[in-house]
């Protein structure tokens, strides 16, 4: 492994994990009813395959989906579909068409699920596929399915495949809680997806303020007597676990703007993601649960808990002690990067790693707070970890200059909201260049569209031109042939 | 310093200048300054959307007259003032407000024909300038909502009326969160 060269800056911050690592996690009874959304996070969703009245057992398939960025859904528990509606989900816009699972209290177990008693004996391609039909994606905030990721990194060959458990956001410790009571599952499933990747090499990266979980992993690793299997302790840095900034402190490359990791010649998948895989690999299970932290001081216990894709939060914060004094806001994530959540009714995502049930007491330090102006002192800047200039681009964005935005880079920009934390004015700077960032989306869509219909015009006009030559044209045979020389035109033509 | 020298500077600074200014002349005559090209940039900062509100037949029409120096930048209201002011730079002319009477801005709409209605006529087929309405003489038509400019051309030739335009389907410009795990 190359001399580790760290990713720019970055910051260490308070990381408030200790309030839900403490206790082991805390598996969910079946809720009564699930919520599935059909976009679990990505913005593009699963198509229903099931009917309002229909009977499902676990792991039926409910949903299902062509598209790279969406996955297949099942039905986490027997019982009957509901309803099929648009609902509160957890998902960017706050609502998406939902399919809602009331439980009959039964562990029906669906027919097709099956353990998979040749997952060595698969090809890459052929793992690929069966992931991606048991719906399985990242579990480490982004939801993007697993079996397109590996696509791209046999495209572009890649030969690592490196295992996340950095798990650098405040607050979240699902995965730390995972790798501590099941690493040779997160080992089992590094082994699969390496092999479904086409990788040669498997690095497994934990941050050094994970003791318990680094000894766990590092048994799990000795158990398997793999040279190409290795572990990598890192600094303890946010955001060390944001997949750009993770590829460069692990192997020294910086992935290009603009490209993938896989440009790098690294796949990323969280450890989460591959305790999954190997659960569908021993049990044929699909996805159907994830450990999600429900923490905050919001929360009388702060925990880590097993629940089923679907169930509602307020289910998971009832597992959690329930509410505990005025909780502000309801975070989908940490406190960083994490998104407020409409109600308590929505469902848990594959996407969803952390419920942050945040009081004043959390997040009301930049609660209304009034915001100065620049004063150029240039802390943004010494902390972004993608090499930005964040004072630049905000004045920028504050002038709407696209050209600008675009040369200083605001597409790395990867939203961690560090340049945000530090800046003594108290400016919403990640908060800009989200939306700058949509601003250039919707620039481009309408330059594309305006595109379009230039060349649509174009081609109408030609049209109408042919077709007037061509009546012309035809007119003039007409006349032509009448008017025969030597005819009188009195006479008539026929 | 002698008198033939100056005379020699002078005689090869005149020669000089009259060669240059020559050739410049010639120069000037015969290659055509590239008016196309202008045209195509002030094209392409117009919307395209054909409308035909400045009164030219859709938009590079109108961008070789102001080209040409025959129409005034502000006659584009579904472009509005941005538009007004990206042409401003290209031509280096002060910017100004658009002249209200080629109409004011309006908010993004789409037409929308009402199925019920339309009588299978096809006379609105042509006079879309993006070919942007699907349908054929006696048969339902109907607009490709994702490429109507919303000019409003199809509005006039409806025998029944049937055409109306709606706000732009909100579309989802998502924008997907990396996160730190």
């Amino acid at each position: 492994m190359a001399a580790r060269s760290r990713f720019p800056a970055g910051l260490a911050l308070d990381t408030h994990k200790q309030q839900a690592c403490g206790t082991p996690i805390v598996e969910l009874a079946l809720p009564a009813q699930v919520v599935l959304a059909l976009d679990q996070g990505t913005g593009y969703g699963a198509e229903p395959v099931v009917a309002v009245g229909a009977a499902v057992a676990m792991g039926t398939l409910v949903a299902r989906t062509d598209h790279p960025f969406a996955s297949a859904l099942h039905a986490p528990l027997a019982g009957t579909v509901v309803a099929i509606e648009t609902r509160a989900a957890a998902v960017a816009g706050g609502r998406s068409v939902c399919i809602v699972i009331a439980g009959d209290g039964s562990d029906r177990v669906d027919d097709g699920v099956t353990p998979v008693p040749d997952a060595d004996a698969l090809s890459p391609d052929e793992l690929a596929q069966r992931l991606r039909a048991a719906g399985i994606a990242g579990l480490g905030g982004a939801g993007f399915p697993t079996a397109t990721k590996l696509a791209s990194a046999r495209d572009r060959r890649a030969q690592t495949l490196l295992l996340n458990g950095a798990e650098c956001e405040p607050w979240i410790c699902c995965d730390d809680a995972l790798m501590r009571s099941a690493a040779d599952d997160v080992v089992l499933g590094a082994l699969i997806l390496r092999r479904a990747a086409g990788a040669v090499r498997c690095v497994i990266a934990i941050e050094d303020d994970k003791p318990a979980a680094i000894a766990a992993v590092t048994g799990a690793i000795g158990r398997r007597r793999d040279d190409a299997l290795t572990l990598e302790v890192i600094p303890a840095v946010y955001p060390q676990g944001a997949e750009r900034q993770l590829v460069t402190t692990v192997t020294g490359v910086e992935v290009p703007s603009g490209g993938l990791p896989a440009d790098a010649g690294v796949i990323c998948q969280n450890v989460a993601t591959a305790a999954a895989v190997a659960r569908w690999a021993t049990s044929g299970e699909p996805l159907l649960s994830r450990v999600v932290t429900v923490t905050g001081s919001g929360v009388e216990r702060p925990c880590n808990v097993r629940a089923p894709i679907g169930t509602p939060l307020a289910a998971l914060i009832a597992a959690s002690g329930g509410y505990r004094g005025t909780p502000l806001r309801l975070i989908a994530g940490g406190s960083m990067t994490g998104r407020a959540l409409p109600s308590d009714e929505v469902g848990l995502t594959k996407a969803m790693n952390c419920v942050f049930v945040a009081t004043r007491d959390d997040i009301g330090a930049r609660l209304g707070a009034v915001e100065l102006p620049c004063i150029r002192c240039g802390d943004c800047a010494s902390v972004c970890p993608a090499g930005l200039l964040p004072q630049q681009l905000h004045r920028a964005a504050l002038a709407d200059a696209h050209d600008a935005l675009r040369d200083l880079g605001v597409r790395d920009c990867i939203d961690c909201g560090l340049c945000d934390y530090v800046c003594p004015s108290q400016i919403p700077l990640a908060d800009r260049f989200r939306d700058a960032k949509r601003r250039l989306d919707e620039a481009a869509a309408t330059a594309q569209k305006a595109a379009d219909a230039r060349q649509r015009h174009e081609l109408h006009m030609r049209r109408l031109q042919e077709a007037a030559t061509a009546e012309h044209r035809a007119f003039e045979d007409v006349r032509r042939r009448v008017r025969q020389p030597g005819d009188d035109p009195t006479d008539g033509a026929d | 310093m002698s008198t033939d020298a100056v005379v020699m500077a002078v005689l090869v600074a005149a020669a000089l200048a009259v060669t240059l200014g020559v050739a410049l002349g010639w120069a000037a005559s015969r290659i055509e300054p590239d008016a196309d090209s202008l045209v195509e940039r002030i094209d392409a900062l117009l919307p395209q959307t054909q409308c035909g509100q400045c009164r030219y037949p859709g938009c590079r029409p109108y961008a070789a007259a102001i080209a040409a120096g025959a129409a005034e930048i502000d006659r584009c209201p579904p472009g509005g003032a941005a538009t007004v002011r990206a042409l401003a730079a290209l031509l280096d002319r002060p910017p100004r407000p658009l002249d209200p009477a080629f109409g004011g801005p309006k908010p993004a709409r789409v037409a929308w024909i009402d199925e019920e209605r339309c009588i299978g006529c096809a006379r609105c087929l042509p006079a879309c300038p993006v070919d942007a309405i699907v349908g054929a003489p006696r048969q339902m038509h109907t607009v490709i909502a994702a490429q109507c400019t919303g000019c409003e051309l199809c509005l006039p030739p409806c025998p029944v009326d049937c055409i109306e335009l709606r706000p732009v389907p909100a579309v989802s410009l998502r924008y997907r969160q990396p996160r730190a795990a």
